[in-house]
């Protein structure tokens, strides 16, 4: 079965139990999202696909509300830009979002000022390298809940990392802040392969990255030791 | 991982095991109990008796406040520092406490340096706002403190009811809970002889909305987990009274409990529920005994636990996480989670507690409930207006000369409850009032001939929230004021959607640097960017009213924080209405808002 709603002035028509997201995306109408991932179970909590819907008082998130029959949609009012912008400009003003390309280019098309909040409280944690698989950097970290979800039910069932602190000063973190080898990680990636901000990144890329030789990094020894 | 002998903790949590995960919020609460603290190795212990994951027990004792994970004796101050108690001295007594009473000792148990005995914390409200200032000592009250006094006294905190009317409050203060002096639950009996439907009709003709603040109807509430299909549904009452001037739900529990299991009783007859929770926030543990005994007294005479209604109620304790009110957030507390907030829909009428259809109201509206039936709708709406039937309550705080609970009927002016608690304390003049509490928004003088309703506050822009009346005398810096808020639902926000997220410690950030008088140029726009932003698409009712105080005061009262339209305020939110406060005609963003977007560092304004 179909239902024809209208986002933009335009009319289109989809399968009813569509979200909003995917009907726009499926007509060519590109609607921002951070936290949506394909392969998680959508939270809603970037909230940059809001959207204004004809008769609802507050905006709402296009990932997971459903299109319905007649429904009439604006994906860039005024509200809706308003919104977007000044979301993308407390995400500037509080990790780095050099290694995010999306983010960057939504820069440019919302015209947000990455200065806008001067003397701001950054989210700044120092990088992790405990483990031969992976580095963590969670001062890149945007809080998309991705890794946390595929960890545990969403696809390995590791439950190797949480959440510590609360609201702002909220990050991933282990059992007691243990070193990853201490945990339940299996060290499966399937958390680097979903992480969009190069918060979590393999450690031979990040090596690579910093200047080291593909022989070099194959003769190291990036087991349980520290480094500094 | 021995220093801790986990023997007395089996025994302490074995009855926890059968309820699995729904069971860490107790078992935690009775491991602190035990050791002061959260240790590693008691944390373990815990996890394999309920089979909960290391990292979720972790995120779960990092999320509420009053769980710790760091080296602690078994004694905890909770200095209140909010709203209430900020106008009474609370930072003296705070510092008092920390010179005098925080007690260290050097622990034999391989800790590096000295642990507190007893710490000293703070509370952002322990709604015990009338009898401020206040401190929790371990879990008993201390109010009205002195601290030229160094006797202090400590207990259940006294119970102050004012009012024109005596329905909820009838037994309030009467210094007895027992079922005898309550009488039989006459409400109930009467339900009985009526078909479930019929009671859900009774609460809809009553025209009762809920009283925890949304104002949400409770019988079309009640009609949908009703109507839901499920052989096990929840009836909740929601006692996790945490918004900043709120202690109404504290006086009905501890001085007539009984009212509020009748009316759980009335609700889970109309939607056939068999399972009952009082969710009580952490900081009222005080009133733990008296919700068992009366539990106890209720069973014994056949309303709960089999009888004619087959229901039963227990009791779960918060642990200090003010988003917990929320419905959902709640839910996700009492599976022993985090307490993050779900998305809507599926609501809870269909997808509650454990994803089960489940009614979920406030402590106030539950005592409506055996009212209604009782004397039936029609009698009920003779209190009250056409759209406010009922009585209300109100909770007066601040600089007021009579403080306390008061009943009064919908329809009285705000000006005249303001009459009737002697006015401004000291012979004071007043400056402004907070209505409905942090989460609700400024009025001034020219809102005293405001009735009282639903109907009225709204079309003045005003909130009823959860009848939160916190007076402030013209003595007051509202700069600080207006900052304290920020630090509220900065600390309270859960961190799970963006909006609140930043938006509440953005907002912070700028609310301390307007209440030093050092703004920068264009933080109102900021403040208004990002107020409006939480309003419009944060995803819990947290972030949509976390800056509905914040830009009332800007609206009242511009000069205060030293704005111009030329700074770039901007008097009215362009595009909507969704700020209550900012109802009327919309308005294009000014040209100079947008020109003075940019900060300039090095002018700063005063």
């Amino acid at each position: 079965m179909t239902i024809t709603l209208t986002i933009d002035g335009k009319e289109i028509v989809v399968e009813s139990g569509s979200t909003l997201l995917e009907a726009a995306r499926a007509n060519g109408l590109d609607i921002p999202a951070i936290c949506y991932h394909e392969a998680t179970s959508p939270n809603a909590l970037c909230r940059m696909c809001v959207v204004e819907v004809d008769g609802v008082k507050l905006l709402q998130p296009a990932c997971i509300l459903e299109a319905r029959e007649g429904m009439k949609v604006q994906t860039r009012s005024e509200r809706v830009l308003r919104a977007r912008r000044t979301i993308l400009e407390m995400l500037a003003s509080t990790m780095d979002l050099s290694e995010t390309d999306s983010i960057q280019e939504w820069f440019k098309e919302y015209g947000v000022d990455v200065q806008r909040f001067p003397d701001a409280r950054p989210r700044r944690p120092e990088l992790m390298d405990d483990n031969p698989m992976y580095i963590r950097d969670y001062s890149k970290c945007l809080l998309c809940w991705r890794c946390v979800q595929v960890c545990a039910e969403d696809a390995q069932y590791t439950y190797a990392i949480n959440f510590s602190g609360r609201g702002y000063d909220t990050q991933i973190g282990t059992f007691f802040e243990k070193p990853i080898p201490e945990t339940t990680c299996v060290l499966c990636g399937q958390c680097v392969g979903v992480c969009p901000t190069g918060a979590l990144k393999g450690k031979r890329e990040y090596l690579l990255e910093h200047g080291y030789t593909p022989q070099e990094i194959s003769v190291m020894n990036t087991g349980r030791k520290k480094r500094r | 991982m021995s220093e801790f002998d986990l023997e007395p903790l089996q025994s302490a949590i074995e009855k926890y095991i059968p309820l699995g995960r729904s069971g860490l919020l107790p078992a935690l609460h009775a491991a602190q109990q035990l050791y002061g603290w959260l240790p590693e190795s008691v944390s373990i212990a815990i996890a394999r008796s309920l089979r909960i994951p290391l990292a979720d027990i972790h995120g779960v004792i990092e999320f509420y406040s009053m769980f710790t994970n760091k080296p602690s004796g078994k004694s905890t101050i909770h200095v209140c520092t909010g709203l209430a108690c900020s106008l009474k001295r609370a930072d003296d007594i705070l510092a008092h406490f920390r010179d005098f009473r925080l007690q260290y000792d050097t622990p034999d148990r391989g800790f590096s340096g000295p642990v507190p005995v007893r710490r000293i914390e703070t509370s952002p409200c322990l709604g015990l706002c009338e009898l401020a200032p206040a401190a929790l000592v371990d879990d008993q009250a201390e109010t009205l403190i002195e601290l030229d006094k160094d006797q202090y006294a400590l207990g259940r905190p006294i119970s102050i009811v004012y009012g024109t009317v005596r329905m909820l409050t009838s037994n309030c203060g009467n210094g007895t809970t027992l079922l005898a002096q309550y009488g039989g639950y006459s409400g109930l009996q009467k339900a009985l002889t009526m078909r479930p439907e019929q009671v859900v009709q009774e609460v809809k003709a009553s025209g009762l909305v809920g009283r925890g603040g949304a104002a949400f109807p409770t019988g079309i509430k009640w009609e949908g987990a009703a109507q839901a299909i499920s052989k096990q549904k929840y009836v909740i009452c929601n006692a996790d009274e945490s918004e900043p001037g709120t202690f109404k739900d504290r006086i009905l529990l501890l001085d007539d409990p009984h009212r509020v299991i009748e009316g759980m009783c009335i609700a889970a007859y109309a939607i056939r529920a068999g399972n009952g929770i009082i969710f009580l926030r952490g900081e009222y543990a005080y009133i733990l005994p008296v919700l068992e005994q009366a539990i106890e007294e209720s069973r014994a005479a056949g309303y709960l636990g089999g009888g004619a209604l087959d229901f039963d109620i227990e009791i779960r304790l918060g642990a200090g996480a003010y988003i917990c009110g929320e419905e959902t957030a709640l839910f996700e507390s009492i599976e022993g989670k985090r307490g993050f907030p779900r998305v809507k829909p599926p609501f809870p009428t269909t997808h509650g507690l454990f994803n089960l259809p489940t009614v979920i109201n406030n402590v106030e509206t539950l005592c409506n409930v055996p009212l209604i039936l009782r004397d039936g709708a029609l009698e009920y709406r003779r209190l009250g207006t056409e759209k406010s039937p009922g009585s209300k309550l109100f909770c007066l705080s601040g600089d007021i000369t009579k403080p306390g609970l008061y009943e009064i009927p919908f329809g009285l002016a705000l000006g005249e409850l303001f009459e009737m608690a002697g006015g401004v304390s000291n012979g004071g003049s007043l400056k402004a009032i907070l209505l409905g509490g942090a989460a609700g928004a400024f009025a001034d003088s020219s809102s005293l001939h405001v009735p009282l309703t639903f109907e009225d506050l709204r079309s003045a822009g005003l909130p009823l929230g959860s009848g939160v009346v916190m007076v402030f005398d013209e003595s007051r810096d509202l700069r600080k004021v207006v900052a304290g808020l920020g630090e509220f639902f900065a600390h309270e926000s859960c961190g799970k959607c963006y909006p609140c997220q930043m938006g509440t410690q953005r907002q912070k950030e700028i609310l301390n640097r307007l209440a030093t008088g050092n703004p920068y140029p264009a933080d109102i726009a900021r403040l208004q960017d990002i107020g409006w932003t939480m309003t419009d698409s944060s995803l819990c009712g947290l972030g949509q009213t976390a800056a509905s105080a914040v830009l009332s005061a800007i609206n009242l009262w511009p000069g205060l924080f030293g704005l111009t339209e030329q700074n770039g305020y901007e008097p009215r939110q362009p595009g909507t209405d969704s700020v209550r406060a900012q109802k009327g005609k919309t308005k294009k963003p000014s040209k100079s808002a947008k020109t003075s977007r940019r900060p300039n560092r090095s002018k700063r304004a005063g």
